[in-house]
């Protein structure tokens, strides 16, 4: 059975999913001003990245935007899950289920919008925010990465022995020291992977940052959208190497730490 | 019974004058339009291990998470200790739970998992590890007190929720299937270790099981449920040798159960029709009337089983060895009666060279009254 489609199997999807990837890295290193050209090995791109402040800064907003939702939406994500798995009757659960899992579906164009015109008629009625820049862009992506950690800790929560809660009940702790001492831990690795995840999807997303930032808040893959619209421009390939370096290393360590926590579950 | 004192000390419920520990009266417990526990009433004395069997359904768990304190009963009350137990949640309950996955924090070392309890009543952290290191010593765990539940084996981990339970000294423990998760030796070599550790510490038991084995070797008393209702409460020994139903005769242990009528009701003697055996004859029994449908009940070791026609009794029938299982101590027989039925009877191995009864032999098997026990339902 082994036979040779198995390994060309492997080889073409390797290709189909890294092959952009690798072109991009290689061309990082290009000396060329022109992108398709290769005019030989050089870092220059990595210095002139460097010394461009407009991208330094849009990255570090990323980098902002990113933790405080991810932090915001796990916090959020984890109270919404443990609500509904834990109390499965009360009026509403439907309509919350619902609205928990509406930001995975919904087209990011209409969450976009949707927001823009609430940040927009708040500050008409209640006077804040005040303008749009790195609070709304934060709120926003709160709001749907809340939803993909929900997601994730309510399968984990699902999964938990029910009697670990009740062991800890009868032990003589009280409800809020339950979910502290016992059900925190547990969940714990769950927890983390919804924060990466936050994290990540928080420092992809294009269209709804686009809506609801303002000036002097351009996260950086807005900068490199509207850079690209300019003309591409090898010190984007700079960049975008670096970022795939900061994800590779990230992903690693998470993948670690998810497999020594499961591992210790086991 | 040679000295009633003592039978009274450690068998309190034949004693009416003794004041039940816990008593539960007419509990009922719906979830929905299902009811698991149907108007149960308990009494069950201090130092006991009561067992509570019965097949998975049939509201055995039920009744143990409403003690604990895990379920509201939709009716009815629990008292412990003279206490009601109406509205105490779990956390203030004197009573404390082993449950049947154990339920160990993962997170925690043996160690910690033990002091959890300990720690919430706010006792100091240097006499709660100096109890903890007491426990587990009773337990044989002292070498591990360090490690995580995923570093033990599935007895060790059994033994850190039994002493993660008992370390607060509760007034009542309840466990859940507490053997189940065992392998079949270690499971026996548990039980009189556990019947052990309860009858030094005193602490009064009550333990789930659908293990009847289990239920027989632990038991101080047995209540038998079924469908959410305790079919019959008593003794081991009462359990089976005088169950009250078709139900609990056939639950525990193996059975051959005769349909039949009362067919002669004398003062001297009462005669049962059956359509297996014919007429049994048998001492009169009070309660019974003439023509009133009635069971008998003969464990398969209460049958004799002998070559010649026996002369002790006048219930003795003629059949013919059909299968014959020898297991050492025991040898189980199938033997056909002449009326077709087939009759399921076992003898103990005593002697070395008898010549056993074998396949196809003719044999007669005779009972003596007191084997027949008749029920009415």
């Amino acid at each position: 059975m082994r036979g040779w489609f198995l390994p060309l199997a492997v080889v073409f999807g390797f290709v189909f999913l890294y092959a952009p990837i690798v072109s991009l890295v290689v061309f990082s290193f290009n000396d060329s001003r022109l992108v398709t050209v290769w005019g030989g090995f050089s870092t220059r791109w990595y210095g002139e990245l460097l010394r461009d402040r407009q991208i330094i800064s849009a990255a570090w907003i990323s980098l902002k935007v990113a933790f405080f939702s991810a932090t915001l939406a796990t916090i959020i994500g984890t109270l919404g899950a443990f609500v509904l798995t834990r109390f499965s009757k009360f009026t509403g659960r439907l309509i919350l289920t619902a609205m928990i899992t509406a930001p995975l579906v919904m087209p990011e164009v209409i969450t976009g919008l949707s927001l823009l015109l609430l940040f927009v008629s708040m500050e008409q009625m209640v006077g804040w925010p005040a303008g749009r820049g790195m609070i709304t862009v934060i709120i926003a992506h709160t709001t749907f990465c809340a939803a993909f950690v929900a997601v994730i800790a309510q399968s984990r929560l699902r999964s938990m022995d029910d009697s670990l809660e009740e062991a800890a009940r009868d032990l003589g702790a009280g409800p809020v020291r339950v979910f502290f001492d016992v059900t925190l831990p547990v969940i714990a690795p769950a927890l983390v992977a919804g924060w990466l995840l936050a994290f990540t999807l928080s420092l992809d997303d294009l269209v709804i940052a686009s809506f609801v930032s303002g000036p002097g808040a351009s996260t950086l893959p807005m900068v490199i959208f509207s850079k690209i619209r300019l003309g591409v421009s090898p010190d984007v390939n700079a960049l975008a190497t670096i970022i795939i370096g900061f994800v590779l290393v990230a992903v690693a360590i998470a993948g670690w730490l998810m497999r020594r926590a499961m591992r210790k579950e086991l | 019974m040679a000295q009633p004192a003592t039978a009274c000390e450690t068998k309190p419920w034949r004693s009416e004058a003794a004041k039940p520990f816990i008593s539960v009266r007419n509990i009922v417990k719906r979830f929905d339009d299902f009811t698991a526990v149907s108007n149960v009433d308990l009494d069950i004395y201090k130092g006991e291990l009561f067992c509570l069997l019965g097949e998975s359904g049939c509201g055995k768990s039920t009744l143990l998470r409403m003690l604990a304190g895990f379920e509201q009963p939709t009716s009815g009350t629990i008292t412990i200790d003279g206490e009601d137990m109406a509205r105490v949640p779990p956390d203030r309950r004197p009573t404390n739970m082993m449950f049947q996955s154990y339920a160990l924090f993962p997170h925690m070392s043996v160690e910690k998992n033990v002091a959890y309890g300990l720690l919430r009543e706010g006792l100091p952290k240097a006499e709660a590890y100096a109890r903890v290191a007491e426990m587990l010593r009773m337990v044989k765990l002292e070498k591990l007190a360090r490690r995580k539940p995923d570093q033990l084996s599935g007895g060790q981990r059994q033994r850190v929720a039994l002493a993660r339970a008992l370390v607060k000294k509760p007034k009542l423990l309840l466990l859940d299937e507490p053997l189940g998760a065992l392998d079949k030796k270690l499971r026996e070599e548990t039980q009189f270790e556990l019947i052990k550790i309860q009858e030094s510490l005193g602490v009064t038991f009550i333990v789930v099981t659908h293990d009847q084995d289990e239920a027989m070797t632990l038991a101080t008393r047995i209540g038998v449920m079924k469908d959410g209702v305790i079919e019959q409460i008593g003794e081991p020994r009462e359990i089976y040798e005088a169950p009250n139903s078709r139900f609990v005769a056939d639950f525990i242990g193996s059975v051959n159960l005769f349909e039949g009528k009362v067919d002669a009701a004398a003062p001297d003697l009462m005669r049962i029709e059956t359509e297996e055996l014919g007429a049994v004859l048998l001492p009169p029994q009070s309660g019974l009337t003439f023509g009133q449908p009635v069971w008998g009940a003969v464990r398969p070791e209460r049958f004799a089983l002998s070559r010649s026609k026996p002369e002790n009794t006048p219930n003795a029938w003629q059949g013919v060895v059909e299968e014959m299982g020898y297991i050492g101590h025991m040898s189980h027989y199938r033997i056909r009666l002449d009326t077709g039925v087939l009759i399921r009877a076992s003898q103990s191995n005593r002697l070395r060279d008898e010549d056993p009864i074998s396949w196809d032999e003719k044999v007669w098997i005779s009972l003596q009254p007191s084997a027949f026990r008749v029920l009415t339902r």
